[in-house]
């Protein structure tokens, strides 16, 4: 491939791709994301290309291997075009049925669609399930079309044409204008409008600077940086190469976890064509525009997702961060202004500049503009990535795109952005979301993640398990940090264990202070959130924990009991056969009893009771009743009386 | 070099661009605590126990002395009921590993800190640093370095180079605030190079 010398010879090279596509012949899109790839997706991509074969159909169907549709809860994912037939959870077994029925025949597969789950009607179309109906896939929607290793198809989406556009017709001034009138904010957590981010870079004065794409995403359960570098990253490369015309950097750098092989093996390969192509290397498209990037895999630390961490560790030291009292974008990495942003915002900016700040800028609250990508887990029926509008309510992507509560139970918090964000409850669900609104509601953007909980889930617990995932991620320079969190996290785990004391909440209060008040980096100043939001909006069950010890929520292990109801015992043995403890007492006609000595509580008992007796209780906060003595143990059977 | 007002404690006080509030204050007199502090060293801001309030605009906020650079019309608290409840308890939990270092006491008595407030974890290191960067940067050795991350974050000797290094300088040993440094480089001696 010769390099393209100029914005009409892309055009020309565009033309010639999609003169060469045939929109009626038949495509098979296959989600090959790393959740699907979990699910058996290359299995069944496997299937399909012999199957293909096998039905003599290879000259006429396509198939092409995206990136994550999203929908991981029901992977992997087959699309079929240009019909737009969606079937989900496939097997290669199904493989022949699809391709002789559907493809040959033009037949609906029932069984494979999606069923409503209120009306019980089969769904046909991807964009009709309610998951994807009440989306808005502006950055994300691309994933589900394009093969992420073929550049062809990013450019037969129009790809690039940003990039040529700047460089053609716009100046620096005027790019950096444009997205700051777009309002764009930094996806990435902290929000801050990236448009003003470039400028500090633009206006400093030193010659050489730096643009970094933030892939060090570490949040438990968000995936959605890992999903658009996976499946997308030509996106992020033409967003950082404006970036880059805009602030003046001939340097980029790409930060990504090793734990993301994918990502980088994508990634790396898009950096390649992109320069077979022209798009980076010298002199791009004839501009006389020069811009490099370089791919560099984090070694595994959490706070390397901070800013100033990230940079000290590109530049070979121990990523530690370093205080920001003169911002990055002036002075980061090797002392060179550098804009960071994340893999997300990146992408927004070929949107932004193709169709125009004002388009940008109808999308989301008066705040925060666009869309943005949610990482949807825990107690949820769909667990997947959702992009709406900012200014969507927390209850419309629980409940409309999530699908509510799996199993009956009910909503109870869902934590936002990361260890670092907070629990919302549920009379906040109707919060608009946004970067302001998150923070008044005391928890945070982050990059995303939405960890939904529902009522068995013990809000002191998840302070804990937060406050302890940080305190093996703080890097350990600052005092407040290092012993503020070893401190909170032992009085934590005490509460936990049940072994609270009167006053332990004003001094977690106190050094919650410390932390966010006196820490060197953002880890630090905002580790204390998940035990202030759920102190704020869940304080009786710290009371309870510490007054009573008792867990609310019956999860504690060492706050709780189980106990055998003898009116409703029937003695079916199951419970005895399986507790691995052999702590219950009974057998055939006996009522059963467990034996509290020896009880591990793993809750085994409580799970095998059968629901038509719900015989096994959970306790907490009261004493375990007296064992009914032996000889009343035994159960007289009515229907053997008969 | 511009010259720079700034107020500190109610005096006005005249500093150079570039200066850290922390120098400001030194160079009229004025005392902020410091621990991880040292002249020779680039600043580090690990310790904490520097932080004051700066006023800028109408809007304060807490920043680290020894790195905040000064500016025009500045205004610093250097003491205040947050600045030294701050200070307080970051003594509280620094006593808690090293409960006998002089410093730390000297500090506790003008802050009120109970040294017995959180449960002993006697590793008598308060990562301060001074080692560390003391041997990087003005003897460039790295004999001594920081191993680990978060609360398992802990200084140890690299026998290869403190067995050629470290028996003629032990320069860093005056500025460990606890001795903990010592003890690390005994014990470093006695398992990887005895004879020296």
């Amino acid at each position: 491939m010769p390099r393209l010398n100029s914005p009409s010879e892309l055009e020309e090279l565009r033309k010639g791709i999609l003169s060469k596509r045939d929109p009626n012949k038949p495509c098979i899109t296959l989600c090959s994301g790393s959740a699907c790839h979990a699910s058996g997706s290359s299995d069944v991509a496997r299937s399909l290309e012999e199957e293909i074969k096998k039905q003599g159909l290879s000259d006429e169907v396509e198939i092409r291997k995206t990136g994550c549709h999203g929908f991981c809860e029901r992977g992997p994912i087959i699309v079929i075009h240009p019909e737009e037939i969606c079937y989900l959870q496939i097997k290669p077994e199904d493989v022949p049925e699809i391709v002789s029925q559907t493809i040959k025949e033009k037949k609906v597969i029932e069984r494979l669609l999606y069923t409503d789950p209120e009306t019980n009607e089969k769904i046909v179309h991807e964009s009709e399930i309610p998951f994807y109906k009440n989306q808005k896939r502006l950055v994300f929607g691309s994933n589900g079309n394009i093969d992420p290793k073929s550049i062809d198809d990013y450019l037969a989406i129009g790809g690039y044409s940003a990039l040529a556009r700047v460089l053609s017709e716009m100046t620096s001034e005027e790019v950096v204008e444009e997205v700051k009138k777009s309002n764009l904010r930094g996806r990435g957590g902290g929000g801050f409008p990236a448009g003003r981010k470039w400028e500090g870079s633009r206006d400093a004065p030193d010659e050489t600077k730096y643009v970094i794409v933030n892939a060090d995403e570490g949040d438990p359960g968000a995936y959605m940086d890992r999903s658009l570098l996976e499946g997308n990253p030509h996106s992020i490369l033409e967003g950082l190469t404006i970036g880059a015309y805009a602030i003046g950097s001939h340097e980029g750098y790409i930060y990504v976890r090793q734990e993301y092989p994918l990502a980088v093996e994508n990634v790396n390969l898009a950096i390649r064509n992109a320069e077979e192509y022209g798009f980076l290397g010298e002199n791009i498209l004839g501009s006389g525009f020069d811009f490099i990037v370089k791919v560099h895999q984090g070694a595994g630390a959490f706070v390397c997702g901070e800013s100033t961490a990230l940079m000290t560790a590109l530049e070979g030291r121990a990523g530690e961060p370093r205080p920001k009292y003169i911002r990055s974008n002036v002075k980061g990495l090797w002392d060179k202004p550098s804009v960071l942003n994340n893999v997300e915002t990146w992408a927004n900016v070929p949107l932004i500049i193709n169709k125009g700040a004002d388009w940008f800028n109808q999308f989301g609250t008066e705040k925060s503009k666009g869309t943005k990508i949610f990482s949807l887990v825990g107690k949820i029926t769909n667990t997947g990535l959702v992009e709406v509008p900012m200014g969507t309510t927390l209850r419309d992507i629980i409940y409309k795109i999530g699908g509510g509560i799996p199993g009956g139970k009910r909503f109870k918090a869902v934590q936002t952005g990361g260890p670092s964000g907070g629990c919302i409850p549920e009379e906040l669900l109707d919060l608009e979301v946004g970067f302001d609104e998150l923070t008044k509601a005391g928890s945070m953007m982050g990059s995303g993640g939405m960890i939904i909980m529902d009522e068995d889930t013990c809000m002191v617990d998840v302070s804990r398990y937060f406050l302890d995932f940080l305190t093996d991620e703080s890097c350990g320079k600052c005092v407040p940090c290092r012993e503020g969190m070893r401190q909170m996290l032992k009085i934590l785990t005490n509460i936990t264990l049940g072994k609270g004391r009167e006053g332990d909440i004003e001094l977690l209060e106190e050094l919650a202070e410390l932390l966010s008040e006196a820490s060197l980096c953002a880890l630090g100043k905002s580790a204390a959130n998940p035990f202030l939001s759920t102190l704020r909006y869940f304080r009786e069950e710290y009371e309870a924990h510490i007054k009573e010890k008792r867990c609310p929520a019956l999860s504690c292990k060492e706050l709780i009991s189980f106990h055998i109801d003898p009116d409703k015992c029937l003695a079916c043995m199951i419970c005895g056969r399986k507790c691995p403890a052999g702590a219950i007492i009974g057998g055939k006609n006996m009522i059963h009893v467990i034996d509290q000595d020896k009880c591990t509580k793993c809750g085994t008992c409580f799970e095998v009771c059968p629901s038509r007796f719900s015989a096994v209780k959970k306790i907490s906060g009261e004493p375990v009743p007296p064992s009914i003595p032996e000889e009343e143990r035994t159960i007289a059977r009515k229907s053997k009386q008969k | 070099m511009s010259e720079i007002l700034l107020k500190i404690d109610g005096k006005k006080v005249k500093a150079t661009q570039g200066m850290t509030i922390l120098e400001a204050a030194q160079s009229v007199g004025i005392f902020i605590p410091t621990l991880c502090h040292h002249e020779k060293l680039e600043p580090y801001g690990g310790c904490r126990i520097c932080t004051v309030e700066a006023e800028i605009g109408g809007r304060t906020r807490l920043v680290a002395s020894c790195l905040f650079p000064v500016e025009q019309d500045l205004i610093v608290r250097t003491r205040s009921e947050k600045v030294d409840r701050i200070r307080k308890l970051i003594l509280e939990l620094l006593l808690a590993h090293a409960p006998d270092a002089f410093e730390l006491k000297e500090l506790a008595k003008e802050y009120g800190a109970d040294k017995d407030r959180f449960e002993k974890e006697a590793s008598f290191c308060i990562h301060c640093g001074l080692c560390v960067r003391y041997c990087a940067e003005v003897k460039k050795k790295f004999a001594v370095g920081f191993v680990d991350r978060g609360t398992r974050k802990e200084i140890n000797f690299i026998p290869e180079i403190a067995a050629k290094e470290c028996w003629d300088c032990k320069e860093c040993f005056p500025l460990c605030p606890t001795e903990a440094l010592q003890a690390a480089y005994v014990l470093t001696r006695a398992l990887y190079f005895p004879s020296t």
